[in-house]
């Protein structure tokens, strides 16, 4: 039928449409291409590399934790991440997490327990700023989902510091980031060659830890991912074969119709 | 009424005093359907499934959600991270009113083209535009709830709209706020609008679905059926063609939800709302941006805003702009050119909505606005005097005029 296929044409236009008016959107926050990397957790069959993401957690802990909260992140989660009970138990009681009030009425400090979330490092936005030059560091647990094509700009943004193009003048306290948009950002480059000493060995590059970071940062925006992208894989394949035998029931049943 | 004799004692002493089982008998097995129904005949169905899923789903967030700016956000993260298939009901949730959109649409250049607007289903066609317009309401006070930064932003943009109204304009704005700006009142009353719409919503289907049965389907020749050779029960042979089609959508919509749930949504809105920060650009969701297109074209607040309820009202009176007594597009050799040319603006707008009103965006918006408007007012009321359409076929099991030959051998099954 004329029209059946004419009509097929339009809603295949509407989706081209559809992802034509995406891209501005994803485009309008960076001001230059981002480049591509591969990460282990892209494309369906996508997994995360437990070893990346603890190098990646010892990063957050030991460099963007003294700036940025990690608000939806509490100890126990970090299992997903291959530590056993005792290890996080560990981990957890490093930090000293505020409670109370007591039965004194007092609020008191505690070492910090699985169930707890991460502590930000500031009492609230106005010391974050205080302490950072004015400018606000964001909370990292979204980051990834909250930046158009997260993944790349966070790995792009980690390693895009540099020294301005001749003409660029950089204010005062912010630093040249070839990838940031508007280029100045009041963050510091965070990760220099060997600033953590890994726990595995592994050499600490700026790319090594750019990597790493961006893969915790993707987990903790997105902790079901392998979750989701398992079931999927099932989902689709048993819609499939559910599909393809409607289809032969409908044949079936309607071969006796001219 | 001469009903179904049912074999079971049960069902028959209940239909007896309910005839519950009797209607669902007529409207399976006795009501009618052409036997000519393309695929494009499928997307109603879906989208009564798509409304299900949608209300299934509203309705488990809705158990975890907390309807306040200093929760909202949190909240739906929680869904996402500690309720157990949290994230997938809120994927689910979140893309469908994507789906339920493109399904809608589809549906509505389904009766575009076909005529099916024509009587007599011209209020089938109008309840349908009231479904449309209650699906818009319900979308944009959804999308404001989890409390991102495109939450915050579109519903300030949107809701100031309505000050350009003259003379009630500030109050519609405030009674939307409940108060004197997008605050906690707002987000309190867009959730429970959010609640109530969707139920609304079936309600009108159901009058949509009575005034459907009263004459039956349309179909791809837009011609009456003649008698018992033209038409096949809709159980079972639609019923299967349903579920091979609900088949085929399920695919493409699991793929979406489980491999690029975020990409239909905007990144801003995993931003918490902040009053202070004005994202660079505010972009509605891409199902709005057509009308988005055509508030900007126009300069002036006020006929812009018109002019957007416009582009949907228009729809209302279409069944007395299309004057031609033919209803389906294969047999009118001009309404089908510009059919298309109408099919290619609204995609034009859609993309327009996305860019930033400046510079040549403007003029195309403008241009593709008027359009919009020219190929209902002017252009379909001319056609229904000019065009000649071709002949018709005689009836659905013979679609060829004239020639017993081609395709007629078979009929009569
Ligand atoms: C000395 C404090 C400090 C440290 C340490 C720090 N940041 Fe930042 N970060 C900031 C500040 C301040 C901003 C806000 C920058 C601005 O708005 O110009 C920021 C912004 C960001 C942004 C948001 C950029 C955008 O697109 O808006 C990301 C992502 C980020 N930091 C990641 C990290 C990561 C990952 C680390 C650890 C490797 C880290 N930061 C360490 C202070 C810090
Ligand atoms: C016509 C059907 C419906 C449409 C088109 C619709 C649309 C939407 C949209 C676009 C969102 C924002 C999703 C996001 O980006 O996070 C949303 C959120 C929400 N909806 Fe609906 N919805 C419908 C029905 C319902 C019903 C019936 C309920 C409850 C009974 C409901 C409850 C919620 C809740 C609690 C949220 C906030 C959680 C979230 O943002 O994910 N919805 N809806």
């Amino acid at each position: 039928m004329m029209g059946a296929r004419g009509l097929l044409t339009v809603a295949a236009a509407a989706l081209v449409s559809l992802g034509l008016t995406a891209a501005p959107a994803k485009a309008a926050g960076n001001a230059v291409e981002l480049p591509s990397q591969n990460w282990s957790f892209a494309g369906i069959f996508g997994t995360f590399d437990r070893g990346e993401l603890q190098r990646g957690f010892q990063v957050y802990k030991e460099v963007c934790a003294g700036c940025h909260s990690l608000d939806y992140i509490a100890f126990r989660n970090l299992a997903d991440l291959g530590f056993n009970e005792l290890e996080i138990k560990a981990i957890a009681a490093e930090y000293e997490v505020q409670d109370g009030p007591n039965d004194d009425g007092e609020m008191f400090d505690r070492p910090g327990l699985p169930a707890d979330r991460f502590p930000a490092p500031f009492a609230n936005d106005n010391a974050a700023r205080a302490s950072n030059g004015g400018a606000l560091p964001p909370d990292l647990s979204l980051m990834v989902d909250a930046r158009p094509n997260g993944a790349n700009y966070l790995y792009a943004l980690m390693t895009g510091y540099g020294d301005a193009p001749s003409g660029v003048t950089v204010a005062e306290g912010m630093s040249y980031n070839a990838y940031f948009p508007g280029h100045q950002i009041a963050m510091p480059a965070p990760i220099a060659d060997d600033g953590v000493e890994y726990a595995d060995g592994t050499k600490a590059t700026v790319d090594q830890q750019a990597r790493d970071i961006t893969a915790f940062l993707t987990w903790a925006a997105e902790p079901n991912l392998e979750e989701r992208k398992r079931m999927g894989v099932m989902a689709v394949l048993f819609l499939l074969v559910m599909t393809g035998l409607l289809y032969a029931s409908k044949r079936k049943i309607w071969a006796d119709v001219h | 009424m001469s009903g179904p004799n049912f074999s079971n004692p049960v069902v028959r002493w209940i239909d007896h005093r309910l005839p519950v089982f009797t209607f669902m008998h007529h409207e399976m097995h006795e009501y009618p359907t052409p036997k000519n129904l393309n695929y494009w005949w499928n997307f109603g169905s879906l989208a009564g499934i798509v409304l299900v899923i949608m209300l299934l789903t509203g309705i488990i967030l809705a158990m975890h959600y907390t309807p306040h700016v200093d929760y909202a956000f949190q909240s739906v993260e929680r869904i996402m991270r500690d309720v157990n298939y949290g994230w997938l009901i809120r994927y689910i949730h979140a893309n469908g009113a994507s789906f339920f959109f493109i399904v809608v649409y589809i549906h509505i250049f389904r009766g575009l083209y076909y005529g099916s607007y024509k009587a007599p289903r011209e209020l089938l066609w109008m309840l349908g535009v009231v479904i449309l317009l209650l699906m818009m309401a319900t979308a944009f006070m959804g999308y404001v709830l989890p409390w991102g930064q495109m939450s915050f932003w579109g519903a300030t943009v949107i809701t100031n709209l309505f000050s350009a109204l003259p003379g009630v304009g500030e109050w519609i704005v405030t009674l939307l706020w409940g108060g004197f700006s997008v605050d906690n009142p707002t987000l309190n009353r867009f959730f429970s609008l959010h609640y109530l719409l969707p139920f609304v919503i079936v309600g009108v289907v159901v009058l949509h679905i009575v005034a459907l049965h009263r004459f039956g389907s349309n179909n791809p020749l837009g011609i009456d059926v003649r008698g018992k050779q033209d038409s096949i029960p809709f159980h079972p042979y639609y019923t299967v063609k349903d579920m091979f089609g609900l088949g085929v959508f399920l695919t493409i919509f699991a793929a979406v939800v489980f491999f690029m749930p975020n990409a239909m949504g905007h990144p801003d809105n995993y931003i918490p709302a902040n009053p202070l920060v004005t994202p660079a650009h505010i972009v509605p969701e891409w199902y709005f941006l057509p009308f988005y297109a055509i508030l900007r074209a126009v300069p002036d607040k006020l006929l812009g805003v018109l002019a957007m309820f416009a582009a949907i009202a228009v729809l209302f009176i279409l069944p007395w702009l299309d004057r031609s007594p033919v209803r389906s597009a294969t047999f009118r050799p001009l309404f089908k050119i510009f059919f298309w040319i109408f099919a290619a603006n609204c995609v034009l707008l859609t993309y327009l909505g996305g860019k930033p009103a400046e510079g040549i965006y403007v003029i195309l918006s403008r241009l593709a606005t008027v359009y919009y408007f020219f190929h209902f007012l002017i252009l379909l009321p001319g056609l229904s005097i000019f065009e000649t359409p071709k002949p018709l076929p005689r009836s659905i099991s013979q679609p060829v005029l004239g020639s017993g030959t081609a395709g007629a051998s078979k009929e009569n099954s």
